[in-house]
């Protein structure tokens, strides 16, 4: 296995293998609950916290886990952790609570963290887990931020609850409608095709000029 | 215990509510296996068994054991999935080893399918009953086979056509997926 330094471990999720962008990993709750960024952010929040926890977890655990049940014991410590930030919602964030509804209960099956434990947190030790979790909870968090921007500024006008361009401003109320989410997610990963392409192009330019 | 009617339930999982285009539920399946008609159909059809004995289960989880412990709801949904799409893909491999090979990965993959637990929580929250829970089922998974055909026979024929360079893969997907979700508002104003 390539070795890699600490830092690394952490810059890694958050741009250049953004789980959500690049991966497509944990696309139902980047969907689902990003017609506002309050939501994102709890989403994201709640994603975040279960995400560290098991990720030192079962870093710290891994030699006591028989390979063969590994996957039945990640998904058993990823839905403790669940249940708790479930309860911890309906205790200081009520109305995000009430909002995301069955999707809190549906991080169990987010299969960015279930990846996260198998590929990385299984093999190395608690600390550079805890960082590879917040690298990857922090890329999380950008892309439904910037999913939940788009569709909040665009379907309502609104940022955060905030009018943003006046009254006489005219929704486009398809963008917080879940036919939005995907448009919203397509968009912005033609746009990023878009750049790569010309990254890509650029470089190329500059080989065959040396050439 | 919900009173809503069974056809209403049955109409309103498979087209107004449908998991994959209004809910965003069991969308890893609805990207990674919707290349092809066949194996989006066979993916469904698989799909709407499993979400069938889930509700089943669920309902008598909630029934007889989960009354006085509802903090173990999630954990013991996820276990009974697992165990139960094991004990699927046991069976199958001995019942029809052809069935077993044209499945290959998305079995075992559907323990992760959030569909399957959507449904369980889903169902638990509306307090459906036994017959309304497998109706529900039914529906959704009705709804997801619905889903998978129309996106596969859509990337079927895009296929052929001249799609520029950045627009190839997921993000094309997406789009048409937008798409397909709006024409599926048409059916909110049924119910």
């Amino acid at each position: 296995m390539r070795t890699t330094s600490p830092t690394e471990d952490f810059v890694r999720g958050i741009w250049k293998e953004n789980p959500v962008l690049v991966h497509m990993l944990g696309l139902c709750p980047a969907l689902a609950v990003t017609n506002s960024v309050a939501n994102a952010l709890a989403m994201s929040g709640a994603t975040f916290f279960v995400m560290s926890c098991s990720s030192v977890l079962v870093s710290t655990c891994k030699r006591f886990i028989p390979h063969e049940v590994r996957i039945s014991a990640y998904i058993l410590v990823i839905a403790t952790f669940v249940t708790l930030a479930d309860m911890l919602l309906q205790a200081y964030a009520p109305v995000q609570h009430k909002e995301l509804g069955a999707f809190i209960a549906l991080i169990v099956v987010n299969c960015m963290i279930l990846g996260r434990q198998e590929t990385f947190s299984a093999k190395n030790n608690p600390f550079r887990s805890l960082l590879d979790a917040f690298g990857t909870g922090i890329g999380f968090t950008i892309a439904l931020v910037m999913m939940g921007g788009f569709r909040e500024i665009l379907g309502t006008g609104s940022f955060l609850g905030y009018s943003l361009f006046g009254p006489s401003f005219e929704p486009w109320v398809i963008m917080v409608l879940p036919a939005g989410g995907f448009l919203t997610l397509g968009f912005i990963l033609l746009a990023m095709g878009y750049i790569e392409h010309r990254k890509k192009a650029k470089t190329g330019k500059v080989a065959e000029v040396l050439s | 215990m919900s009173d809503q009617s069974l056809f209403s339930i049955f109409f309103s999982a498979m087209v107004v509510n449908n998991f994959t285009l209004a809910m965003f539920l069991g969308l890893c399946p609805f990207m990674g296996v919707s290349a092809r008609v066949e194996t989006g159909l066979r993916m469904g059809l698989a799909n709407i068994f499993v979400l069938v004995l889930t509700a089943s289960a669920a309902w008598f989880l909630n029934t007889y054991i989960l009354e006085s412990a509802p903090y173990l709801r999630i954990i013991s949904f996820i276990i009974v999935i697992a165990s139960l799409v094991q004990i699927v893909e046991m069976a199958v491999k001995k019942l029809s080893p052809v069935l077993f090979r044209q499945l290959g990965i998305f079995l075992p993959l559907m323990t992760t399918n959030c569909a399957i637990l959507g449904l369980a929580i889903f169902q638990t929250n509306r307090g459906y009953g036994f017959l309304q829970g497998v109706t529900f089922a039914i529906g959704a998974g009705l709804g997801l086979t619905l889903a998978l055909v129309l996106m596969a026979s859509i990337r079927e024929s895009v296929e052929f056509s001249d799609v520029p360079g950045i627009a190839k893969g997921t993000g094309l997907v997406l789009i048409i997926a937008g798409t397909l979700s709006m024409a599926f508002m048409g059916f909110a104003g049924l119910l």
